[in-house]
């Protein structure tokens, strides 16, 4: 109900003080369409998809891995392809995580200043996460 | 944040029980939200038990009986009857729905029925619906075209062309999807909801229509499009069996296809 109507109505019992007389139509316009959000959507799925596959392949591998030396992963993870597709994997999961938190953000926090905290929140700790697994994989690989 | 409770002054109270005439076979309770802006009193379900044997098959009828016969002071809207105006849309036995399209027989004990949900309210079942008219305003829906319709003619379309539109022109704008849309009680002042978008749908596309692109870049955004997560209530609970959740992939669909 807008600040007018509800003047109006006697909601204000110690005197009518309209805070806000602009058109409901001004208001739902707001600040007009911020011209994105497809590639967000599309990312969004595409990583949920690309997921699937390469999550099968880590739960093989790590299935494979069980109670195998150190030396043995090392010789696992110097194979460029299973080095590649583990880095792929970490940046698919965490770009997907990221994407979708803030989401999820976007849904429940309004307050400016917390919105903008939690998103940057959101994305230096996928980063970081996501860095840390490359880094740790890099290594194994290179260094065994 | 989002708030999860009710502020104290909606948190909805008991109120009276108008019982049902003696000798009155079939009694059935209805439990119906009372909120009048006047009287300064939190909200309160009042139960009103009615012979059903005097009383019309849709809850609608009900509603009437109770009006004219139990309680003048009941406030609601309603006009065709006939499921075609979407004036008696409200939440009955907490599924958003038409109350002249609701047999009684379909609920099972007590008919709970609510205003809309997580609107405004007036008075009692009428919810203060401004801000979605004004959304539907704002993706305007009419027809947009600068080639002028041939001289003395209509503007053609193919019969495929029309096909399109099915499903979509026989939206009466009853509000009940968007009203049974978690996003939409989140962010109804940003996020358009199903109603509107199913709408803005119906335009981008009619074949005669030439601002499609438009209609896109205004849709374009994080929150009046990109809240829906296909949550699909509004497709659950539309009156009218339509499908708006389908008219917003498709916005997304086209959204995708013009990135190249």
């Amino acid at each position: 109900m807008s600040e007018t109507v509800k003047a109006a109505a006697g909601h204000n019992a110690g005197g009518p003080r309209v805070k806000m007389m602009r058109t409901t139509l001004g208001q739902v316009r707001g600040l007009g369409s911020a011209k994105t959000g497809v590639e967000h959507w599309w990312i969004e799925r595409l990583t949920s998809v690309a997921m699937i596959p390469m999550t099968l392949w880590f739960i093989y591998s790590a299935l494979h891995l069980a109670g195998h030396s150190r030396l043995e992963v090392a010789h696992w993870a110097a194979n460029p392809i299973n080095a590649a597709v583990m880095v792929a994997l970490l940046l698919t999961v965490f770009r997907h995580m990221g994407l979708a938190l803030m989401v999820v953000v976007d849904d429940y926090i309004h307050a400016r200043a917390a919105h903008m905290a939690m998103l940057l929140l959101i994305k230096g700790g996928t980063t970081l996460l996501a860095l840390i697994g490359i880094i740790a994989t890099l290594r194994l690989a290179f260094t065994g | 944040m989002v708030e999860f409770a009710l502020p104290a002054n909606s948190k909805v109270q008991q109120g009276r029980t108008h019982k049902a005439p003696a000798g009155a076979k079939h009694v059935r309770a209805f439990k119906i939200y009372r909120w009048n802006p006047d009287d300064g009193q939190n909200p309160h379900t009042d139960t009103y038990e009615i012979d059903l044997d005097a009383c019309g098959p849709m809850v609608l009828d009900a509603l009437i009986k109770i009006k004219n016969e139990v309680d003048p002071t009941l406030t609601f809207r309603r006009s065709c009857r006939e499921g075609i105006c979407g004036s008696c849309a409200m939440s009955i036995d907490g599924v958003n729905t038409l109350a002249c399209l609701k047999p009684i027989d379909e609920v099972k004990g007590a008919v709970r029925i609510n205003p809309l949900p997580h609107m405004p309210v007036v008075k009692d079942l009428v919810p203060d619906l401004s801000q979605a008219y004004a959304q539907l305003r704002s993706i305007e829906p009419w027809l947009k075209a600068d080639t002028p319709p041939p001289p003395d003619a209509e503007r053609r379309q193919s019969k495929e062309e029309r096909a399109k539109l099915d499903g979509m022109w026989e939206c009466i704008l009853c509000f009940c999807c968007t009203t049974s849309c978690p996003s939409y009680w989140w962010n109804g002042d940003r996020y358009l909801g199903p109603a509107v978008l199913m709408q803005a749908y119906r335009w981008i596309a009619d074949s005669r229509d030439e601002c499609t692109g438009e209609r896109l870049d205004a849709l374009q955004d994080p929150f009046k499009l990109y809240r829906c997560h296909t949550i699909m209530n509004c497709t659950q609970t539309c009156p009218k069996g339509l499908n708006p959740a389908q008219a917003i992939g498709e916005i997304k669909q086209l959204m995708l296809e013009r990135q190249g």
